[in-house]
């Protein structure tokens, strides 16, 4: 009979950590980042079967990165619970921070639960206000923590490196081209080497919760010749650097 | 653990179980009280008076399908509600209009709304008409008990097909049977008088503004001999709830222009009370 060798408390939970770190590591990242008129979410997914990013609810979205299994089971918890509480409630009492905290909680127990294997997922889920400063974006490492974002974040792979390159050059009031461009510039530098990638419409996902759109869903993806529209008119805006056109939505 | 209960805080088993679409599966799951069906009646002596939504109609034409409704709910002899609004856009491509118990009726399509938005999220693609069509014949068939109590709800469903091309309109009974209407039908108490004023008036060639205006004209027709059915009222400016479905989705025609097309009518039948007459041969 063996006897199980003593693992301290403080290795396990490192060994857990570590663990899911290195899960979310290998996937590509997804970058969220605000612009005047509401939040844009743009993934590196050649996948047009297999979301990165979807609609919870009116006004809130999710991303995520890591095992599709796990977060799939994660956004389909996130629906159930906002329309469960949309219709034992009323819609406008479904909240990104309610969902936030729900998700904060599963995550957590299943990282500290023993018997379990920790999700390798990382988690943002964002809400569309009235104004730019009425918006909340949320993002859930893998052990239920909370971090309340501002501006641009980035969660998968590279997101350290991505983050900064993020944080340096996002600033409040863009358009909806321009953040996009800067979008996909970040990612491309996800590139473990050579720096010099271009991303393709094919090669990305891409959806705006749209605070201007008259409809009650706020969600929509960007899709086809409206991505390639605006992935051209930003390439134009950038290298002119500066005088922001208006973006052609819808 | 419990399926339903989480004492973590974190979201129960039934949450992230895959397998099911639908959003009353999975209320049926979770929390069972809260699907409509599984409520037990007292027993019930005689009548009982409660708020009723009357009459439906819908037609089809060219380019889509108009639903319409009056707005008076009655309870017995007494006028309940002189502007309750009994047409809902169910999703971007249809529509759903209410006859019978007005307060089951209303629970019933906010339900159907939420079971379409929720497939349409977890499968990231919209029910086809048929399958809309089904899942509304399921939800009255859970009424059925309440139905044969005297509490039914018959609705009326019309959408547009984007796979046909066309606007088509399935009507109930109160076990859920459904039949797909060619042309026009009508639901509620004054549903027999509006169907033949439109069996006069359809013509499959409309447009839709004539449409509108024949529609406008069934309900006045109804209003005219169903005292539970409510014409256009012009003192209050309350008109009928008008709502078009076409290629382009869901739009209710705003009450200006409806006012106009029931000021129309009414003046129309200042010299002709019956309404248009129709050749004899």
């Amino acid at each position: 009979m063996s006897t199980p060798f003593y693992v301290s408390p403080q290795q396990a939970m490192a060994d857990r950590a570590e663990y899911a770190r290195k899960g979310i590591a290998r996937g590509r990242s997804v970058v969220v980042l605000q612009y005047t008129d509401g939040i844009v979410f743009v993934a590196e997914n050649p996948s047009r079967a297999l979301h990165k990013v979807s609609e919870i609810y009116d006004r809130i979205a999710f991303a995520a990165v890591g095992k599709y299994n796990e977060f799939e089971n994660l956004r389909l918890g996130g629906v159930r619970y906002a329309d469960l509480r949309g219709y034992t409630y009323d819609r406008d009492d479904v909240t990104a921070r309610g969902l936030a905290n729900v998700y904060a909680q599963t995550l957590g127990t299943i990282f500290s639960s023993v018997g379990e294997k920790p999700y390798e997922v990382e988690l943002i889920v964002a809400e569309v206000g009235a104004a730019p400063e009425d918006d909340q974006i949320y993002r859930l490492p893998h052990d239920g923590s909370i971090v309340d974002e501002h501006g641009a974040v980035a969660v998968g792979g590279n997101s350290d490196q991505i983050g900064s390159y993020l944080d340096q050059r996002h600033r409040d009031g863009m358009t909806l081209a321009e953040a996009l461009a800067l979008a996909v510039e970040s990612l491309a530098r996800d590139s473990g080497g050579n720096g010099d990638r271009q991303l393709t419409a094919e090669q990305l996902e891409v959806a705006v919760l749209d605070r201007t759109r008259p409809q009650q869903r706020k969600f929509k993806r960007l899709l086809g010749p409206q991505l390639n529209a605006l992935l051209e008119q930003s390439g134009e805006g950038s290298s002119e650097d500066g005088p922001s056109e208006d973006s052609a939505e819808d | 653990m419990d399926n339903t209960r989480s004492t973590t805080g974190r979201l129960p088993a039934a949450f992230l179980t895959p397998g099911s679409s639908s959003f009353l599966d999975f209320l049926g799951d979770h929390s069972p009280e809260l699907l409509p069906g599984n409520r037990t009646l007292p027993p019930i002596k005689g009548a009982v008076e409660l708020p009723h939504g009357t009459t439906i109609v819908a037609a089809t034409f060219e380019s889509g399908v108009v639903l319409a409704g009056d707005r008076r709910a009655t309870m017995g002899n007494v006028i309940a509600s002189r502007d309750l609004e009994k047409v809902f856009p169910a999703d971007e491509f249809s529509a759903v209009g209410i006859a019978g118990t007005a307060g089951l009726a209303v629970e019933m399509v906010r339900l159907f709304q939420l079971e379409l938005e929720h497939y349409e999220k977890i499968e990231g693609a919209t029910l086809s008409l048929e399958g809309k069509a089904n899942r509304l014949s399921t939800m009255i068939r859970g009424n059925l008990g309440m139905a044969m109590q005297g509490l039914a709800v018959v609705p009326l469903f019309a959408g547009y097909d984007t796979v046909r091309g066309r606007g088509r309109i399935f009507s109930y009974d109160i076990t859920g049977g459904r039949s797909e209407e060619h042309g026009f039908a009508a639901t509620g108490s004054g549903s027999v008088y509006a169907r033949g004023a439109l069996k006069k008036l359809y013509r499959k060639d409309l447009t839709q503004d004539q449409m509108v205006t024949a529609i406008v004209q069934a309900l006045y027709d109804a209003a005219d001999d169903d005292s539970a059915t409510g014409g256009p009222d012009l003192t209050r400016r309350i008109f009928p709830v008008v709502t078009v479905i076409t290629a382009d989705g869901f739009r209710r025609i705003p009450d200006s222009d409806v006012a106009e097309t029931a000021r129309l009518v009414v003046e129309g039948r200042r010299q002709n009370p019956d309404g248009p007459r129709a050749e004899v041969l």
